[in-house]
């Protein structure tokens, strides 16, 4: 018996037997929808192996007949998420296009290969910004392609994309605007508007799923059986009781500073019980914090504006004193270029007028880098401005992501915390980071914290047995130590050689003596420091990479896995930098070569950065 | 007396594998080289491996750590803020203004902006990171100066008289000094390559002549003394040598052997020791004496038990006279029979004095010999600024003070006025128990300290001088001494009042030792606070102000008084 014999790439007989019944009972609309759903399912099947996407008609299905049908329309939603907020949005807009009969294929950038992009037909894409108008880390080898040369005409493909950001970077929700306009660009039809979410997204991003899931709504309403037949086929696992918009409270056991006398940093080690919660973690993923506010600032702003703290205001349906509100529900340390707006219409103060619209950027910039909410409530006062009003410039407190340093393996029912202590002085008065503020001044043990999991899949450990050379530094060493902790527990076998970099051998050496440990018992082989102001020659962990050149470039040639962590600006470019120069001199190669290279780690997960 | 008697089961006569453990240490270090240069480099600690502490100490660095924050750092995850500590080699304790003005410099540089004077004479700089300890010897040598030996089982600092009076014979007993600590350390060239970086040069013959490659037993100190001012302190001395003087002519030394501080508490066959008188050799003996004693001790001494190892002990197992008689016949004449000599004190005549040379010597008295830059008294940058006039020399104290010595008559009043510029001239007040008062450094540096020393003994000492000023005795010159262990730095076991170390605020205290260090005291207390302290020595000093005979010193009196058993020999100490 040959698979000749039958339509179609190699269905047997059994195969042919099953579609000939099925195909003899479907009413025609029930067949139509078949066939979508056998493009998506193939297609996910596929993706998911990490196999190029075929588009429709490859012969899975007969081609003729339902070519034209709106159904028959693949649709793939592409995330690009650092903080798994664009991933959660994701999962929410495929719900909503299967309840319209539409199944959708979920694909992260950092796995999705972007040649698939020309076999689209619907693309929806939710991505966040990174740091000023850059894609999240994950996501940049997406972006190269799509703004690249290289890059195919998209003519026929149908898309819309949901930009999330925050709205007190420059370059606001700028990722999700370069895809909007460069697919144009490249052919593509835009078939909603893009919508830009600022940190309380939940609104806008549900009235854009909603709006898009209409444009792709097929013209024959889905059957409602099979629909929910689906739903409940592929549903996921009960969800965790915690999460983001029900955080666990969880319990400060531990609460010190790591940081030795005569640092000129802060850097703490907080440890919390998920003790009852239920919450689970992988090294690698960070913890959300939803902190509070510095009381003491709730109650000097509601001073400056004149109110009471015990006014009434209502936030999101709730009705509660200002001073709760200011302290629990917003943010109320550093301006936004909104809170410009709304404090220049309060107030009419040319000055603040004067920063509005995109010309005064640069001016606007420099404005909110000198002057906190206080600063311009106080510069510029409004005479009987009722709360309500106030409120309505500000933006909702944000959670605060940490990565969690510790391995549920090593340390079960907790998650430890490295945290740097955000402390300056701004107008003449003491300044403090708002969660890291919190964790210092207010989460003495025995107190409590909102927290929530947050997944972070681009960030993980290999297999036991693969090498790992992790870089980090400060605070971006903290997933290293849970990446140890779980090796040492799980008894992996990989090497491991850690860079990390800090200011000053005597202070500011990082958990010393854990790594001492770990490099006694093996579980770490190597580890190279780079204290920056040790010596006259500021010295970063660039500089020990690359005076490690050979056995760096000898540990990647044996495949080990690269992790970089820490800061975003300076670290991770300046790092890529040392990589790259290492791959050229030590393989030969040009530097598109090593550039080539070190994308070729990218793609296979085997170079993963998480920075900040 | 025959040598077939003698039990050599403890000494180097015996297989490594039947000695102690730093035996093995010493013979496999390739001449204390060990992995010390590489332990410098290991970058992700501030301490060396456990073996290359015990090997640094013979090129007079110790590991230490600020014991203050330990406790600290643990619970921060950081290991302890290890220093080391670098002990100067300067014989006799004489130094140029150059060489002060380089050890001001490394003071301040690497130091934590300070100098330690020790009851050796020499210095220590403390704090010194691992980083820097190679820029600190380098330095050192510069202006000629090393730490060779200055720790370590090797002849460490030989000490001499400072003798500010008679200088033509300080002069010849300082180059003595000089010429036996020169002798008597190690040869071996692990220090100039591992501190300066230089080749190994391959040698002819074995590396250590004297020394072989398992060193001495312990560590041995050498000291020369010129009565009637026993300074140094010379019956803790493992040799001594005491000046004989005829008319202004140095004759030779009688010659003390096997005196030791060191004890452990709760292991009575520990114990201090006064030398021993042996007998007298001429002047131009004394390299040849050092080589027969060392050898001696170096042969016999016990190499399997560290806590047995000082000389005293070899001496008192083998008998003083089978000691005299191996040193003789390594020597190849027999000692003279001993002159006769006297001292008068231990201390040091504070204040201005002039040498018979007709030039000009100041005692600055530094309590504890720690010299830094006070709130009110800047001594660290008088005493450079002094450094930077001077023409004479300077002369480090067995007491731990400081000599500004040989200055011309027309020079002393620009020292004057610095020393009232920079409020020096205020130093040198205090009671006659201050005077006298010796602490060792103690926490938070030493490992080795149960309890504080240098950083309460001041206090203590102002506390007791209610009791002396009650009792009409302020200005009475009584020695006491304090250290935070039983080892002995501040040779505690020879003053008149001692405390020892046995906890935090808890300490050993100790009565009747002799004036002029003749003399060991005994044991009244045992690990007790301030108030057992106060007021034990309250009663004591209340009836030496009643009963005392004229010109009698509190230890003698408190012996004959009865409040103390006056302790004959070392080996009764405990008793």
């Amino acid at each position: 018996m040959t698979t000749v014999e039958f339509p179609g790439p190699g269905i047997t007989l059994e195969q042919w037997n099953q579609i000939s019944a099925l195909a003899t009972s479907l009413r025609p609309g029930q067949a139509l929808w078949l066939s979508g759903y056998f493009a998506g399912f193939d297609h996910g099947a596929r993706a998911l192996r990490g196999e190029a996407v075929l588009p429709f008609g490859d012969g899975v299905v007969p081609a003729s007949g339902v070519g034209a049908a709106p159904a028959a329309r693949t649709l793939t939603i592409l995330v690009g998420s650092e903080t798994g907020n664009s991933r959660s949005l994701a999962k929410d807009l495929a719900n909503a296009a299967r309840a319209k009969g539409v199944e959708a294929i979920v694909a992260d950038m950092a796995d999705y290969k972007p040649r698939r992009l020309k076999d689209e037909q619907d693309l929806l894409i939710i991505t966040s910004t990174h740091g000023e108008g850059e894609p999240p880390a994950s996501a940049v080898g997406f972006f190269e392609f799509v703004e690249g040369r290289k890059a195919p005409r998209l003519d026929g493909v149908r898309y819309s994309v949901l930009a999330l950001g925050d709205s007190t970077y420059e370059f606001f929700c700028g990722a999700g605007k370069r895809l909007d306009e460069r697919l144009a660009e490249l052919g593509a039809t835009r078939i909603h508007d893009r919508v830009d979410c600022d940190v309380d997204y939940e609104t806008p991003s549900a009235g854009w799923i909603a709006s898009v899931v209409g444009k792709i709504e097929p013209a024959d309403a889905a059957p409602v059986a099979a629909s929910a037949g689906l739903a409940s086929h592929q549903s996921a696992p009960a969800a965790p009781a915690f999460d983001k918009r029900n955080p666990f409270t969880a319990p400060v056991i531990d609460n010190l500073v790591l940081t030795g006398r005569g640092s000129s940093k802060e850097t703490r080690h907080v440890e919390l019980s998920l003790e009852g919660s239920g919450l689970s973690f992988e090294p690698g993923d960070a913890l959300g914090i939803m902190p509070h506010n510095d009381p003491a600032l709730a109650e000097t702003l509601i001073g400056a504006l004149g109110l009471e703290p015990d006014a009434a205001v209502s936030v999101k349906d709730r009705q509660l004193p200002l001073g709760d509100a200011l302290a629990e529900a917003f943010e109320i340390t550093a301006a936004t270029p909104r809170f410009i707006d709304h404090w220049a219409g309060l107030s009419g103060a040319k000055e603040l007028e004067a920063l509005r619209g995109e010309d005064a950027r640069e001016a606007r910039a420099a404005f909110l880098h000198n002057n906190h909410i206080i600063d311009i409530v106080r510069r510029f006062p409004v005479a009987g401005i009722d709360a309500q009003s106030f409120l309505a410039g500000l933006r909702p407190l944000q959670p605060r992501l940490y990565s969690i340093a510790s391995s549920a393996a090593a340390a079960p029912d907790e998650v430890h915390l490295t945290v740097s202590t955000v402390r300056y002085e701004l107008n003449g008065e003491p300044r403090f980071g708002v969660a890291s503020g919190h964790l210092a001044a207010r989460a003495e043990p025995d107190s409590t914290l909102p927290v929530y999991v947050q997944a972070n899949p681009h960030f993980r450990l290999p297999d036991d047995d693969k090498a790992i050379i992790m870089i980090g530094a400060g605070t971006g060493v903290a997933p290293y130590r849970a990446f140890l902790q779980e090796r040492e527990a799980r008894g992996a076998g990989g090497k491991a050689w850690l860079f990390f970099g800090e200011r000053n051998f005597d202070s500011d050496f990082l958990y010393q003596t854990e790594w001492q440990g770990f490099l006694k018992d093996g579980v770490l082989s190597n580890m190279s420091v780079a204290f920056s102001r040790d010596g006259a020659e500021k010295v970063y962990v660039q500089h020990r990479l690359l005076e490690q050149a050979r056995d760096v470039y000898a540990w990647l040639e044996e495949g080990a896995h690269l992790y970089v962590c820490g800061d975003g600006a300076k670290l991770a470019p300046d790092v890529h930098a040392a990589l790259a120069t290492i791959i050229r001199e030590q393989g030969g190669l040009s530097q598109e070569g090593a550039d080539d290279y070190l994308s070729a780690l990218q793609g296979a997960r085997r170079y993963q950065i998480d920075v900040y | 007396m025959t040598t077939t008697v003698v039990d050599r089961s403890h000494d180097i006569s015996q297989p490594l594998e039947k000695l102690g453990p730093d035996e093995t240490l010493k013979a496999n270090s390739d001449q204390l080289r060990g992995t010390i240069a590489q332990g410098l480099e290991a970058e992700l600690t501030a301490a060396v491996p456990g073996d290359d502490i015990k090997l640094m100490k013979f090129h007079g660095v110790y590991q230490q750590d600020d014991r203050d924050i330990r406790d600290e750092r643990r619970r921060q995850r950081l290991e302890p803020a290890y220093r080391f500590m670098a002990r100067v080699r300067l014989p006799g304790g004489v130094l140029s203004p150059s060489q002060w003005l380089k050890l001001d410099e490394l003071g301040r540089a690497f130091a934590g902006e300070t100098l330690r004077l020790t009851t050796r004479q020499t210095f220590q700089l403390h704090r010194v990171h691992k980083k820097n300890l190679r820029a600190v010897m380098q330095g050192l040598r510069d202006v000629l100066l090393d730490t060779k030996a200055a720790c370590g089982d090797d002849s460490r600092g030989v000490m001499a008289s400072i003798n500010p009076q008679l200088s033509a014979l300080h002069t010849e007993i300082h180059a003595l000094a000089k010429q036996a600590s020169d002798h008597a350390i190690p040869k071996t060239g692990a220090y100039r390559e591992i501190w300066y970086g230089e080749e190994r040069v391959a040698t002819k013959g074995p590396e250590e002549p004297l020394y072989g490659k398992t060193y001495m037993p312990r560590k041995f100190k050498i000291g020369f003394v010129i009565p009637p001012i026993n300074d140094i302190d010379v019956y803790a001395q493992d040799l001594g040598f005491i000046a004989i003087v005829e008319g202004k002519t140095l004759k030779g030394f009688n010659v003390a052997i096997g005196g030791g501080m060191g004890r452990t508490d709760n292991a009575p066959k520990t114990y201090p020791r006064l030398a021993t008188v042996i007998g007298f050799i001429p002047k131009d003996k004394v390299i040849e004496t050092c080589d027969a004693v060392m050898e001696v001790q170096r042969d016999y001494g016990d190499r399997k038990d560290r806590s047995h190892a000082r000389f005293k002990y070899t001496i008192d197992d083998k008998g003083i006279d089978f000691i005299k008689a191996e040193i003789e016949s390594r020597l190849g004449f027999s000692l003279e029979p001993a002159k006769p000599y006297s001292f008068t004190s231990n201390g040091d005549a504070i204040g201005w004095q002039r040498g018979e040379d007709g030039r000009e010597h100041f005692t600055l008295l530094i309590e504890n010999g720690r010299v830094s830059n006070f709130a009110d008294i800047k001594l660290f940058d008088g005493l450079r600024a002094i450094a930077r006039v001077h023409k004479g020399m300077f002369r480090v104290t067995p007491n731990q003070n400081l000599i500004i010595a040989d200055i011309e008559s027309g020079d002393r009043p620009v020292i004057e006025g610095l020393l009232k510029e920079y409020g020096l001239d205020k130093l040198n007040r205090g009671s006659g128990l201050r005077l006298n008062a010796m602490a060792c450094v103690a926490l938070p540096t030493c490992g080795l300290a149960m309890a504080e020393s240098e950083r309460y003994l001041p206090s203590l000492v102002g506390k007791i001088e209610t009791i002396l000023a009650e009792n009409g005795l302020t200005d009475e010159p009584i020695t006491i001494r304090m250290t935070g262990c039983p080892n002995g730095c501040a040779r505690p076991y020879i003053a008149e009042i001692a405390l020892t170390g046995r906890a935090p605020g808890k300490y050993n205290l100790y009565l009747g030792g002799g004036f002029h260090g003749q003399r060991l005291n005994k044991m009244v207390l045992e690990n007790v606070g301030e108030e057992a302290i106060l007021d034990h020595l309250g009663k004591t000093l209340g009836a030496f102000a009643k009963e005392r005979q004229p010109g009698e010193h509190f230890g003698d009196f408190a012996i004959r008084a009865g409040h103390v058993a006056e302790v004959k020999e070392g080996r009764y100490f405990n008793d």
